[in-house]
């Protein structure tokens, strides 16, 4: 095995470990931490296969900002120490969902490439913006414009029109509660972000 | 051109840089430290520290190694509710970043560890990092003022880094490329108007303001030091820090100010070049002549960022974020814009 192949292999492993732990961590904040884990070790292995941009934009979005997202909106709305009781009724169905799928991927993987040996070529960040914004120019400026509309819509959802709903004073507790209850409903962590982050968005598109 | 860190052993290069890298980090950090003590001192009509020396030489050079000794003998504390690991472990979370950011900085013609293709990329993306120790010192402190400043640097450090990538993405785009270096080179061949040697400071002036402004808000450097406030929420994140892992905070905020105006000096200011259109000698008295140039840039900056320290009162926390979402992110954007249309427009 030379360094790079040894260096993958303890990506993966950590990153594996990492995830598992996502899943299992008897505290949300602590699963969100080891999804930094795991994430970062995903943006290694990307930098092992020459994918240098991807790796940096995987640091720049999911680490810098989705976690950052996620943990903000934990602590906004309730930040408990210490293990708690994940009233989640659902778990071995999960369990037989992601061991499924998991063992779906690895067949179809394994199927497809087999033991073929792949080179890997770094790619230059000026060949990656002729792709991206010359050839592909037109799907990628769709996709924008579906993020900008979801964004604006995601706004005139959270914002409260004037003379609708409660007053903003007695709403304050209202809606934490409001907030604390989806929070307490779905399981994984990246659903719970949901409430969090909308209620970041709030507060900054609103002031 | 090549690192002049590079050797034939790959092991002993990169054992190089990281050891230059690590000692940088402490030195610069202790340098602007002491500057900023005593410039400050000044411009408030005090001495600053004047006794703690290194040998023959007062006037407190010696202050910060002082303090750093008193720091490693202090008790490290860990509050009996808080979360252990998450607490010990914050501070060295927050730090790295930082130190990592300085692998693709240009000192000086071939001073810098690694140029990087994407080298403005890595250095934005990393330091979108250090927000992460923050959350997690503050949640694992169990402490209500600590959890609300890190709520706060969250909230400051999401809207600031906007204006950051943007100022510098518009760099980017008039440089043609994302290297630090490359960005330094290609800036001290811009003419203006086709006569005027030029650094992207003078044509991009919004852009190295927005920058300037958002690196001192990124830093939590007076005024935008709302998460940090110590008359109303005693030092954030930072309350119930103790001894050498409290040291590591203040450490990264040094070494944040140095490695934040390093990347202005490289994007805005010239890099390693004393004025604009400027050449130096080849060979390791063009590297010196460079290295002395960017520090002596990092400093001017630096103790800019002090002298805005010493002059502005705090910012309230709403007045942060509506400056950043209505004034800095929209200038942003429109300085983009209107940089593309240039270079489109301009041969």
């Amino acid at each position: 095995m030379s360094i790079p192949d040894l260096f993958m292999l303890g990506a993966f492993v950590l990153g594996g470990a990492a995830a598992l732990l996502v899943v299992t961590a008897r505290n949300v904040v602590h699963a969100a931490l080891y999804l930094v884990i795991a994430l970062v070790a995903v943006a290694a292995s990307f930098l092992w296969m020459g994918a240098e941009f991807l790796a940096w934009a995987q640091v720049l979005v999911y680490v810098g900002a989705v976690v950052v997202l996620i943990l903000f909106g934990l602590m906004l709305t309730r930040a408990p120490i210490g293990p708690m009781a994940q009233h989640n009724e659902n778990r071995k169905f999960a369990v037989a969902v992601s061991g499924g799928l998991f063992v779906l991927l690895v067949t179809v993987i394994v199927a497809t490439f087999g033991d073929a040996t792949v080179d890997v070529t770094p790619v230059r960040v000026a060949d990656l913006g002729e792709v991206l914004y010359v050839q592909w120019a037109f799907p990628f400026m769709v996709l924008g414009f579906l993020l900008t509309v979801s964004l604006i819509g995601a706004l005139v959802l959270a914002r409260r029109e004037e003379g609708e709903g409660p007053l903003p004073d007695d709403t304050d507790e209202g809606s934490d509660q409001g907030l604390e209850d989806a929070a307490q409903e779905p399981g994984p962590s990246d659903v719970t972000s949901a409430p969090g982050a909308g209620d970041a968005g709030q507060q900054i598109g609103a002031p | 051109m090549e690192s002049i860190f590079t050797f034939d052993s790959l092991l002993f290069t990169v054992l190089v840089k990281v050891l230059v890298i690590v000692a940088f980090f402490f030195v610069a950090a202790l340098v602007v430290g002491y500057l900023e003590h005593k410039v400050m001192g000044h411009m408030q009509d005090r001495t600053g520290p004047m006794e703690a020396g290194l040998g023959p030489v007062k006037h407190g050079v010696g202050q910060l190694v002082a303090d750093g000794a008193k720091f490693l003998q202090k008790e490290d504390i860990i509050p009996r509710s808080a979360d252990p690991w998450v607490f010990a472990l914050a501070p060295g979370v927050a730090l790295v970043p930082t130190l990592t950011i300085l692998v693709v900085i240009p000192f000086g013609p071939g001073v810098w560890a690694e140029n990087l293709d994407l080298g403005l990329f890595f250095a934005l993306a990393a330091s979108g990092v250090t927000v992460i120790g923050v959350l997690m010192a503050g949640w694992a402190s169990a402490n209500k003022f600590s959890l609300m400043g890190a709520i706060r640097d969250a909230a400051q450090l999401i809207a600031y880094e906007l204006p950051l990538v943007l100022a510098g993405a518009a760099v980017a785009l008039q440089a043609g490329t994302l290297s630090l270096v490359g960005i330094v080179e290609r800036q001290n061949e811009l003419l203006l108007f086709g006569a005027v040697p030029v650094w992207y400071g003078i044509p991009q002036f919004v852009g190295l303001g927005l920058f300037f402004v958002a690196a001192m808000a990124e830093l939590n450097r007076p005024p935008f030091d709302m998460p940090i406030a110590d008359s109303e929420i005693i030092a954030g994140h930072m309350t119930e820090y103790t001894g050498l892992r409290f040291a590591f905070f203040l450490l990264s905020e040094y070494a944040g100010m140095v490695v934040l105006s390093a990347l202005a000096t490289v994007l805005f200011l010239g890099g390693w070049y004393p004025w604009p259109g400027a050449e130096l000698p080849d060979g390791p008295l063009g590297a010196v002549i460079g290295t002395v140039v960017t520090l002596a840039k990092i400093i001017i900056l630096t103790l800019l960022m002090t002298w805005a320290r010493a002059t502005f009162p705090r910012l309230r926390e709403d007045q942060l974020q509506t400056m950043a979402w209505t004034i800095l992110i929209p200038l942003a954007l429109a300085q983009i814009v209107v940089i593309a249309i240039v270079i489109v427009v301009l041969p």
